[in-house]
């Protein structure tokens, strides 16, 4: 069984190295959505210490779910996805290894880039921590909302867009606690109680989300 | 021995669309009935509020349209669970029906809300955590609704929203709580309705038979749609035929 989640996450890394272009874009549109703001909102260091954290959370947000469509999609088309749910193999194992890989793939590489983008918006060096921290436990949550989502969208006209409606009120708690711990310790507060809080997220989304995606994919694929 | 009832019997559309045709008038007239009597007792039997004057009495249509937001998508889960459990082709039906319905209150709460919101806080629009999920509820809704028109398949559309609706549910109560915590650390006490003060009778009977006159209107309106769904679901079928020959 382990081997078999190994081959799925290995085979997927191995083919986004193969396609290295789309990896990029997801954390280019990253760092320009980021980039944008204080272009919006102007150059004022204090108003952008206030939103930094928020800022980098939302586009985090929206850079992975947009990221979601390649999750499934590619081996939908050429009908890899049906011999996977056809075969014997446990369904929510392959589905937890390809939520695996597109973190490592599209939530990974955000969580890295983070700091820089933080050190922009004048996030302080303790700030930046806490940062990296709740992306490090926030965005795989994120991965496997997106999941059930991108599963249940399978093929579908205006898949992408139907995505963003479906996924982005799911992503609202993780979203609340991942910018509020960066807030807390900001403003002297201690972030243990929104890091657990996100910690209890990704607890029950791992156990439940792969569940939910293969059932989706069984629906999608019927 | 005992009651030989066949649970399932109006669990077919054949059976259920005449007897949902029956039922309608009866719903209908209740919620007329019930909805004057609420909004006499509101307008204007209830007191004036000594603190908030006339301007509270949006509440009588503000908090049932409020709850019954929340309690059809509850209902609108269950159906789609029990859909996707027993495959009952009528059950999707149903949780479709109530989609909407259960939006236009969503809707119907923030806009009131809103008016409200204007003289007494002095702002149509304050980031307040009901405000909030409420908002989050109506994004649910419309999530619903659009999986299942994007899917032309209608088994797969009526799976793939059960599984979205099941998903939501079980969301609701964390994304509640999340946004209730936020509006805590961000803004601290905002002005909530005073609860020290102990409601009128009056006024709370009035926001009863307000709640009563929704569920109503809840029931004749999905009952209506739902028999139009069914038309359609089925229209290949020889009972369609016959129903709509005969003009029912």
């Amino acid at each position: 069984m382990w081997a078999v989640f190994q081959c799925v996450v290995r085979r997927d890394l191995t083919l986004a190295m193969r396609r290295r272009a789309d990896v990029l874009t997801t954390l280019f549109f990253f760092v320009i959505v980021v980039s944008l703001f204080p272009l919006g909102v102007g150059p004022e260091m204090d108003i952008l210490r206030m939103m930094g954290a928020g800022v980098v959370w939302v586009a985090a947000l929206l850079a992975s779910m947009l990221s979601l469509g390649r999750m499934f999609s590619a081996d939908y088309a050429d009908g890899t996805l049906e011999q996977m749910v056809l075969s014997p193999q446990p369904l929510t194992l392959l589905v937890l290894g390809k939520v695996l890989s597109h973190w490592l793939t599209s939530g990974l590489p955000l969580v890295l880039i983070a700091p820089l983008l933080g050190i922009q918006f004048g996030l302080s060096t303790q700030a930046l921590l806490i940062l990296v921290m709740a992306l490090l436990l926030g965005t795989p949550v994120l991965s496997l909302i997106g999941a059930v989502g991108a599963a249940l969208t399978l093929g579908l006209r205006g898949g992408g867009v139907l995505v963003s409606l479906l996924v982005l009120p799911l992503y609202i708690p993780v979203l609340i606690f991942g910018a509020g711990a960066v807030d807390a310790s900001m403003s002297g507060l201690a972030a243990q109680a929104h890091l657990a809080l996100l910690g209890a997220f990704l607890a029950p989304a791992l156990v439940f989300a792969p569940w939910a995606t293969g059932w989706a994919l069984r629906i999608s694929l019927d | 021995m005992g009651l030989n009832l066949n649970w399932f019997k109006y669990s077919s559309p054949a059976t259920f669309y005449p007897l949902a045709g029956k039922m309608i008038p009866y719903f209908a007239g209740l919620a007329v009935v019930l909805t004057v009597i609420g909004l006499y007792l509101g307008f204007f039997v209830a007191p004036t509020d000594f603190k908030q004057g006339e301007g509270y009495r949006i509440i009588f249509i503000h908090v049932p349209a409020a709850w019954m937001s929340m309690l059809i998508y509850v209902v609108m889960a269950v159906y789609a669970g029990v859909g996707l459990v027993f495959n009952t082709r009528l059950s999707s039906l149903m949780a479709y029906a109530l989609a909407p319905t259960g939006a236009m209150f969503t809707f119907l709460a923030l806009w009131t809300g809103a008016l409200w919101g204007k003289p007494m806080w002095g702002t149509w629009w304050v980031w307040d955590a009901r405000l909030t999920s409420e908002l989050i509820l109506l994004f649910l809704y419309i999530g619903f609704m659009s999986l299942r028109a994007a899917i032309d398949d209608p088994r797969r559309a009526a799976r793939a929203s059960g599984l979205l609706a099941i998903v939501g549910v079980i969301n609701v109560p964390i994304i509640y709580k999340s946004v209730e915590w936020w509006n805590t650390l961000h803004q601290g006490a905002t002005v909530t309705i005073s609860s020290g003060t102990s409601m009128e009778s009056t006024m709370l009977t009035a926001m009863a038979v307000m709640v009563f006159a929704f569920w109503m209107y809840t029931i004749a309106v999905v009952l209506v749609r739902v028999r139009c769904e069914m038309l359609e679901a089925e229209q290949h079928t020889d009972w369609v035929a016959d129903a709509v020959r005969e003009g029912k």
